[in-house]
Order: C-alpha cells, then sequence, then structure tokens
C-alpha cells in the first residue's frame, strides 16, 4: 500500500471527513470560513476595534478636555505646542491651544459614529425601494428607477453643502442628509436580485400558504438577498466617512467645538505653513488607518459573500 | 442613435426641474436669509431690498419668474451676497477655470491611468504588478483632501518647486497640483481595472487564437486585445466625471484657484440663493454632457450596445 493510501483507510481520516459531513456547513458558516482566511481582513476588524475602544475610551487618558484652552502654551504653539509627555498633550495642540489628543478622540467618535450609523441606514433604506421596485415592478418600479436616475445624476455635495449650510450643523443632521444623499446604494442590485428570486418556486409556495407580499419580501427574500446588503454597506461606510470628512474639511461640517477627521485635517492643513506639522500628521493618520481597515474589511467581505467569486 | 441623443437629451429637462423646485424650497424654507444680519435693518429699507429682489411675491410666483428668465433670457439673475455681479457673470469668470484644470486632471487620469494598468497586466505578477496594484490602493485610501495637502507640503513648503495656490491666469506651474490632486485616487481606479479586464481579455479564446496565428505581441494586444480591455474603464470614468465635479469644490477652496467652487461654498455661508441655484444647475448640466459623451462613446465603440439603442 503506498503511504497516501494508508492516510486514506486511516481512523483518522475518517474521523475528519465524518466530522466535516455533521458540521452543517450553511452559507454564512463557508462565508465566515472564507473571511477568516483572508489574514488582512481579520487583521483589519481588530484595527477597527481599537479605532472604536480609541473614541469609547479614550477620554478616560486624556489629562485635558476637548475644548478646554491650555493658556501655557497659547501663543507659543509652534515651540511648547508640539507632542510631548510632560504637559499631558499627548499628541501637542491645535491651533487655539486645545489639547489634540482629546480633540482626535472626539473626531473619532464623530465620524465613526457618521459613517456606522449613516451609512448601514442609507443601504437599508435603498434596499428597502429596490426590493419594492423589484417585487412589485410596473408602476411603482418605473416611479423609483426614475427617481434614482435623476438623482444620482445631481453631484451630491451640492446638495450636502446646501442641507448643512441652512439646516444647521449638528451630528443629527449630517446623518440625516449622508442617508439623503446616499439612498441610491445597492438600490439598483437589490432590485435585480430580487426581480430574479421572485419567480423561484420558493416564493410561489409561500404565496400559495398565504403569505403577504410584504411577509415575502421581509421573511423569504431578504435572507437571500443579505449578502447583496452586506458587501454594500461594507462599500458605503467608507464613502461616507470620507464624504462626511470632505464636507468638514470645507468647513460646513460639524459645529465647533465638536469635530471630525475632516475638520481636524482641514486645520492641520492650513496651519501647516507655521511648522506645526503634528496638527495634521496625527488626524491624517487616524484616518488613513481607519480607511486601510475598512477596505480590507470590505473586500475580504466581497470574496466571503459573493457567489461569482467562489473558488 | 440619434433618436437615442435625443431621448436622453429630453430627460435633462425633468431633472433639472426636480433639482430647481427641490433646491428652491429647500433653501427658502430654511430660517434666515441673505439680508439677515446681526443688526437687523430698518424695516422700510428691508421692504425695499425684498422688492428689489422680488422676494415680496409669493415663492411659486418667484419660482416661476426665475424659471421664465432662464429659459428666454439665459439670465441666473443677480447675486444676493456679491453686489452688482450676476450669477452669469460669476460663472463666466470662474467657470474657465476649474474647466481647465478639470481638463487636465482628466487627461493625467487617463494618460497615466491606462498604460499602468497594461503594463502591469502583461507583466502580471511581476514586481510591476504588485507595486501598481500598491500603489493603487495606497492612493484610493488617500482621498484629495489629504493628498493635496501633502502635496503642497513637498512641492511649495519643502522644495519650492510649485507655487502653493492662486491660479496667475492659468500658467501650467498652478495648474500642475490642483490636476493631480484632483486625479490621483481615480488614476489609481482606472489603472485597477484597466488591469483586471486586460488580464480577462489577454485569457479570452480569441487572443489564442490571435496567438495561434503567429501574430507578433505588438499587434495582439494593440489591434486585438486593446479595444474590449477598456471597455469597462469606459463605464467606470461616468462615475468618475461626477466625483471630479465634486472634488473640484474642495480643489476651488483649497488652491484658492478662483473657480467656481469657491463662489458655492461662499454663496452657501451667505444664503446666496440665486447663486447657489445657478451653480447647482451647472454642476448638474456638466454631470450629465460628461455622461452622455461617454455612453455616445460606449456605443461608437462597441457594436452590440450600438444595436440596443
Amino acid at each position: 500500500m503506498t503511504d497516501a493510501r494508508k492516510r486514506l483507510n486511516s481512523r483518522d481520516f475518517a474521523d475528519t471527513v465524518a466530522e466535516e459531513m455533521i458540521v452543517s456547513r450553511s452559507f454564512w458558516a463557508d462565508a465566515r470560513r472564507r473571511f477568516l482566511g483572508h489574514r488582512l481582513a481579520v487583521f483589519s476588524v481588530f484595527m477597527l476595534l481599537a479605532l472604536v475602544l480609541f473614541a469609547l475610551f479614550g477620554h478616560a487618558f486624556a489629562r485635558w478636555s476637548f475644548e478646554e484652552i491650555d493658556w501655557n502654551v497659547l501663543g507659543r504653539i509652534k515651540t511648547e505646542g508640539a507632542p510631548s509627555l510632560d504637559n499631558g498633550h499627548w499628541f501637542g495642540v491645535d491651533e487655539l491651544g486645545r489639547d489634540l489628543y482629546a480633540r482626535v478622540v472626539q473626531g473619532t467618535r464623530t465620524s465613526l459614529m457618521v459613517g456606522f450609523v449613516a451609512g448601514p441606514l442609507a443601504v437599508l433604506l435603498g434596499a428597502t425601494l429596490g426590493a419594492l421596485a423589484g417585487y412589485f415592478g410596473g408602476r411603482l418600479d418605473q416611479i423609483i428607477t426614475g427617481f434614482y436616475t435623476i438623482w444620482i445624476s445631481i453631484p451630491y455635495i451640492i446638495f450636502f453643502v446646501v442641507w448643512q449650510a441652512f439646516f444647521g450643523r449638528s451630528l443629527t443632521q449630517m446623518i440625516i442628509v449622508i442617508i439623503i444623499v446616499n439612498w441610491t446604494a445597492g438600490l439598483l442590485i437589490v432590485r435585480g436580485q430580487v426581480m430574479m428570486l421572485k419567480h423561484r418556486e420558493f416564493v410561489d409556495a409561500a404565496r400559495m400558504l398565504g403569505m403577504s407580499d410584504l411577509a415575502i419580501i421581509f421573511k423569504h427574500l431578504a435572507p437571500n438577498i443579505l449578502w447583496v446588503i452586506v458587501i454594500y454597506t461594507s462599500i458605503v461606510i467608507p464613502e461616507v466617512i470620507m464624504a462626511e470628512s470632505l464636507v468638514s474639511f470645507l468647513g460646513v461640517g460639524i459645529q465647533e467645538p465638536n469635530t471630525s477627521w475632516g475638520a481636524l485635517i482641514s486645520e492641520g492643513a492650513r496651519t501647516m505653513t507655521f511648522g506645526t506639522l503634528w496638527q495634521l500628521a496625527f488626524p491624517a493618520a487616524f484616518f488613513v488607518i481607519a480607511q486601510v481597515s475598512l477596505y480590507y474589511i470590505g473586500d475580504g467581505l466581497r470574496d466571503a459573500l459573493d457567489p461569482k467569486d467562489r473558488r | 442613435m440619434f433618436n437615442y441623443t435625443l431621448r436622453r437629451l429630453l430627460t435633462v429637462i425633468p431633472t433639472l426641474l426636480v433639482l430647481i423646485v427641490f433646491s428652491f424650497y429647500l433653501m427658502r424654507l430654511a430660517p434666515g436669509g441673505p439680508f439677515t444680519s446681526e443688526k437687523p435693518l430698518p424695516p422700510a429699507v428691508m421692504q425695499n431690498v425684498l422688492e428689489r429682489y422680488g422676494m415680496d411675491q409669493p415663492l411659486y410666483v418667484q419660482l416661476w419668474t426665475y424659471i421664465k428668465n432662464i429659459v428666454f433670457h439665459f439670465d441666473f439673475g443677480p447675486s444676493f451676497a456679491q453686489k452688482d455681479r450676476t450669477v452669469n457673470d460669476v460663472i463666466a469668470q470662474g467657470f474657465p477655470v476649474t474647466l481647465t484644470y478639470g481638463f487636465w486632471s482628466a487627461v493625467f487620469v487617463l494618460v497615466l491611468g491606462i498604460p499602468l494598468g497594461i503594463v502591469a497586466a502583461l507583466r502580471h505578477n511581476s514586481i510591476w504588478d504588485y507595486t501598481m496594484t500598491g500603489l493603487a490602493i495606497f492612493s484610493q485610501i488617500f482621498p484629495n483632501f489629504v493628498l493635496a495637502p501633502i502635496l503642497v507640503l513637498l512641492f511649495t513648503l519643502s522644495w519650492g518647486l510649485l507655487p502653493g495656490g492662486g491660479w496667475n491666469g492659468g500658467q501650467w506651474e498652478y495648474i500642475v497640483m490642483p490636476a493631480i490632486a484632483l486625479g490621483t485616487s481615480y488614476m489609481a481606479g482606472v489603472a485597477r481595472l484597466t488591469r483586471g479586464s486586460m488580464l480577462e481579455v489577454l485569457n479570452a479564446p480569441f487572443i489564442l487564437t490571435a496567438r495561434a496565428k503567429g501574430l507578433p505581441e505588438r499587434v495582439i494586444i494593440w489591434r486585438h486585445a486593446l479595444k474590449p480591455a477598456l471597455l469597462p474603464t469606459l463605464t467606470y470614468m461616468g462615475p468618475v466625471f461626477v466625483y471630479m465635479i465634486t472634488g473640484s469644490v474642495f480643489i476651488d477652496v483649497f488652491f484658492s484657484t478662483g473657480g467656481i467652487g469657491q463662489d458655492f461654498i461662499d454663496g452657501a455661508y451667505s444664503r446666496d440663493y440665486s447663486m447657489l441655484l445657478g451653480l447647482a444647475i451647472l454642476y448638474s448640466l456638466l454631470t450629465f454632457a460628461l455622461n452622455l459623451m461617454l455612453d455616445l462613446l460606449y456605443a461608437w465603440i462597441d457594436p452590440k450596445v450600438r444595436s440596443s439603442l
């Protein structure tokens, strides 16, 4: 008997195979395994978790609050405002003598909040409309897709800036306008999926059992298109964070003294001519780390979930 | 083809109408206005000012007058905040600036992005390929508002090679950084996409046939592979143009180029209704025109699409 033969006949192998057969391999279990195999994505999840922890508990390590002015360094920021362990300004101070560490914690909080609240909500809204359009078709479909076509040909920044400038600049308004701007994300693909699925036998079966249309959409179709929603959410979250930062950079974002990554980067970029480079470096680093992590998480999710890419 | 173009041109009307009506009411319903200030104007003066700009009339009348003036006189009204200037003046002055560096930025995106992608695909899994892919991910993560300060830091503050802002009649030194800052992340996207589709095409049966016929590699790439490989890149350019137009607002503000982006942001601060509406219409029209151009180009290249129009 050859070696390979021997191994195939061994007790060990039989056990492993039996185990593989017993452990159910649902779509999501499969996806989880594939995701965990994507090392960069798993590492990125930990990076993102670290950012979230930083946003939640970072204040505990700050010696200054994010709106308090340190009069000792004001006016001598270039020489004495640099990052230092002695005076408790771990990341230095900003242009107005406020502790940059505390401000970065605050900014991380705002940016992550905007991304992780507004992003998923926008995708859910788009997915719901897409599912309704795909399922019912006809007039409703025409109205929704017509509005979609009009909407995507309006450059979003226009709308964003006008809304922010006119309706105050609170976090809630920010989230609302991001949802309004991004509701088109994922709409078309969900619509397509639903149109494809609605002719399948299990939908007919559900209908024959007397389920209402809405119950069919949310109970039977939704689990089948969940993967699309997850993928789109992973794409939209970094986009939303980026959009928020851009708008804050333009000066129409979150109201002072609250801040966000974009606002901090913008302040840093304005003052870099004076040689206070840390004011740009720290916020930019946090922003970039978040974007890189989200990028690889999205990549891993796409690999794990997209049936087209099954290897 | 002609019918298709006509149909597309007709959809621009409802799109603009929705945009105008929606933005008009949105702006007017918000509290405050272009003439509210710390020290309120005396009622009589206020009355005169409002009359001068036609703001004493009901909203729907104002909206109707606004649309009528655009359609019949191509007049986007006076600016509410910048005295003695009309919106037409502002656009005539700022738009060429935005368009100029926008054009060069698009050139930069295509002229660098496509060859990079092709080289990476031809030298698949080589050091070229990995460098390119790494670069693409890197520059997608640095959006223009992070990249622009870094560029200024390097080229202006450290090396003193290029001016850090301004326009100066559009001399090339003033165009370089805005164009690069605006285009880099899309250049990376184009390179990545071109690489992917080129790889796919190179594995297609018809390329194998061409190889079997003994055609030289040069002919295979230029005559057979290039055109189908560029199709996905073309579709990608649609959203890219939209984002570049959006990004130009930021570029105008950051580099003080004097383009319309600055006027737009100023208008948002000072509640300059007519300025905001006029520029919103301009931005939308631009988006629409670029997309239409792209679709027609697509149809011209791809016979399958052409026959379905």
